[in-house]
């Protein structure tokens, strides 16, 4: 059996998500070590637009499974699609963004067809044909070494990791799937709104977090408006969170988000532990705190000891000089 | 009503993770129920309160686990399962949903909770793999659960990637917790002495008719092969001078040196 690579797609509002061209990137450096071919899926009502854009990123081949039951989601519909394109394309590593939407249908079908799923993948190695994965545990405070005793295996990769593979011009082929979905015990029936976040944090490039330091609602925002200079997520302590001045959404932490932008300011975050654990792996962390001892300025790379509120008005403004040369 | 809850131990939060010999060291943790099991348990005490009925607890774990079901049990819960069994251990998510089905088969129940995820290997797997095996609709990451009067079914408010949902599934289902679906509370002095009391029963591979080879370690589809502490970050720089100094210079290494914007 070839050892293929089916990447699962995901798309929002029309479009793919970043995740997905990130995930070619993975899969075409997997493919060097295994030996395959890397084919790729798309799920969803309406998505023709996703399988030709996923057609032009290099892979050899694309099923499209379009229903209109696939216009929002319902794990069960999903599951059963996924499983029919696995049992038709007999993969031997299944890839998914470790998104909201990755790590449910990764697990669900991973217990429909009996298969493994390694969670959270932020590196690999293909070691005498064997896949060999790193993901970070406890939130980051260590990383663990997981193999597949077998293949097939699932494995999620963590967004913002890897560089998105870029489209071409020559398309794939596409095949549609044909499934019948069946009616749904548990299903989204509606969107909701919420108070506008403009960036996700767990894909955010640059993140800026408040924490206790903000003092209040009001005091987030310069915070927010840093953020919007920077087209950044807006993050928060739990602390801030606690106390009532940002949704709860924002809270980075072991028992919040977990990010890993290329830039994480935090301000006004003394730095516990269980903040650390889900900030530490981004690539370059900003600190501002008014305690030269705050425990932040251990991870930061840059530290300014001094009060948020002098601090952050320059930064906008700097930032944005910086911005607008570019 | 019955609801059952899926509790694990894991290191309190606060722990830095020792590691020796690539293995995480266990001796001197302090365990707790992992965070997102509590709202499990708040909730369902909740829905007690509320509808009356049973709360079970479901935790697989070794012996010292026995602990960490007290703690629940001093929560308010009624009762609980302790799926004990050297068998059950070094399994990953795929045999520990197995056992967690096996032994929900036995039970009576309308709702199970479970954490959107343990804090120890952050997983996010179990209580949607346990839903598929035993054929029950589930609904992720909920932040608010309303279940409709002739509670055969609920409404829940999930949250996924930034977005906000409203999910509807009809009951028995397996919905999974997030953060913001309640404030757990503290336990009382006189939940933790009833808590003694109340009956913790302690069910092997042979209780729920699973094959040991099946389970654990043997079982699993992954192998662990080392557990390493994170890269260490380079020191960083602390950038003197008065605040507005120090931000322009800030602004100028992550442009300059850092090269990130
Ligand atoms: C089970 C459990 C899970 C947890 N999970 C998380 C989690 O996921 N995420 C998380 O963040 N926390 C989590 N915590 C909480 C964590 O332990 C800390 O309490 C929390 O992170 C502190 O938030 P903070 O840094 O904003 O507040 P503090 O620790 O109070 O720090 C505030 C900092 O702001 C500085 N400051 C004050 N004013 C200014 C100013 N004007 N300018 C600049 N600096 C200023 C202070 O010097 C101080 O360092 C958890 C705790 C538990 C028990
Ligand atoms: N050993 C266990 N005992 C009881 N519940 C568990 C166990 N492992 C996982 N769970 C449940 O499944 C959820 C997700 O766990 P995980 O897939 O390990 O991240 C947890 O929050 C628990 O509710």
């Amino acid at each position: 059996m070839a050892n293929n690579i089916l990447i699962v797609a995901e798309g929002r509002d029309g479009t793919l998500r970043k995740v997905s061209y990130e995930l070619v990137t993975v899969a075409n450096e997997m493919a060097k070590g295994l030996g395959g071919a890397v084919e790729a899926v798309t799920l969803g009502s309406d998505i023709g637009k996703c399988a030709e854009s996923l057609a032009k990123t290099g892979v050899s081949k694309v099923y499209q499974v379009d229903d209109a039951a696939m216009a929002t989601f319902a794990p069960e519909i999903f599951t059963a699609a996924l499983s029919e394109v696995i049992k038709k394309a007999q993969p031997a590593v299944i890839l998914l963004g470790a998104t909201g939407f990755g790590k449910e249908l990764g697990a669900s079908v991973g217990a429909r067809l009996d298969l493994g799923l390694i969670t959270d993948c932020t590196s690999f190695a293909v070691d005498g044909g064997t896949l060999v994965m790193k993901r970070p545990v406890y939130a980051g405070k260590a990383v663990a070494t997981v193999k597949p005793k077998s293949l097939p295996v699932m494995v999620s990769i963590r967004p913002n990791i890897f560089a998105p593979a870029a489209e071409g011009s020559a398309g794939a082929p596409i095949e549609k799937v044909n499934f019948t979905a069946p009616t749904p015990r548990a299903k989204v029936v509606e969107k909701v709104k919420k108070e506008a976040v403009s960036v996700d944090l767990a894909e955010a490039k640059f993140v800026v977090s408040g924490g206790r330091g903000a003092r209040s609602a009001e005091g987030f925002e310069p915070i927010k408006q840093l953020a919007k200079t920077l087209g950044a997520a807006v993050g928060a302590s739990r602390a801030a969170v606690d106390a009532g001045w940002i949704d709860y959404s924002t809270q980075v932490g072991q028992t919040g988000k977990t990010v890993a932008p290329q830039l994480y300011i935090a301000l006004g975050i003394s730095g516990a532990i269980q903040h650390l654990a889900g900030m530490s792996s981004s690539k370059v962390i900003v600190a501002v705190n008014k305690d030269p001892d705050a425990p932040i300025f251990k991870v930061a790379d840059y530290g300014i000891v001094g009060d948020l509120f002098d601090v952050v008005p320059v930064l906008n403004e700097e930032f944005k000089k910086v911005l607008s040369e570019k | 009503m019955n609801v059952v809850v899926l509790i694990k131990r894991v290191p309190d939060t606060e722990t830095r993770i020792q590691i020796k010999d690539g293995q995480v060291v266990t001796e001197g943790i302090s365990w707790i129920i992992s965070p997102y099991d509590e709202y499990g348990v708040e909730e369902a005490l909740r829905l007690i309160e509320k509808y009356t009925g049973k709360v079970t607890l479901l935790c697989l774990g070794p012996d010292d686990a026995k602990e960490t079901i007290r703690k629940g049990l001093a929560l308010g819960a009624d009762e609980a399962v302790h799926l004990n069994d050297p068998a059950f251990a070094g399994g990953d998510a795929s045999t520990t949903a197995k056992v967690h089905a096996a032994a929900l088969k036995k039970k009576q129940f309308d709702l199970v909770l479970a954490g959107k995820q343990a804090v120890d290997e952050d997983n996010a797997q179990v209580g949607v793999r346990v839903a598929e095996l035993l054929d029950l609709p589930h609904v992720n990451s909920v932040i608010k659960l309303d279940l409709s009067d002739d509670k055969k079914s609920a409404k829940c408010l999930r949250e996924v990637d930034g977005d906000r949902d409203l999910a509807e599934t009809a009951l028995p289902a397996i919905i999974t917790t997030q953060q913001g679906l309640n404030e757990p509370r503290y336990p009382s002095l006189k939940g933790i002495m009833g808590a003694k009391k109340k009956p913790i029963v302690d069910w092997k591979a042979a209780d729920l008719g699973l094959d040991p080879a099946t389970l654990g370690a043997k079982g699993a589809k992954l192998e662990v092969i080392n557990i390493e502490p994170p890269a260490a970050r380079p020191p960083g720089k602390i950038i003197p001078g008065d605040a507005a100094t120090a931000a322009k210079e800030l602004v100028h290494l992550l442009h300059e040196e850092a090269k990130v914007i």
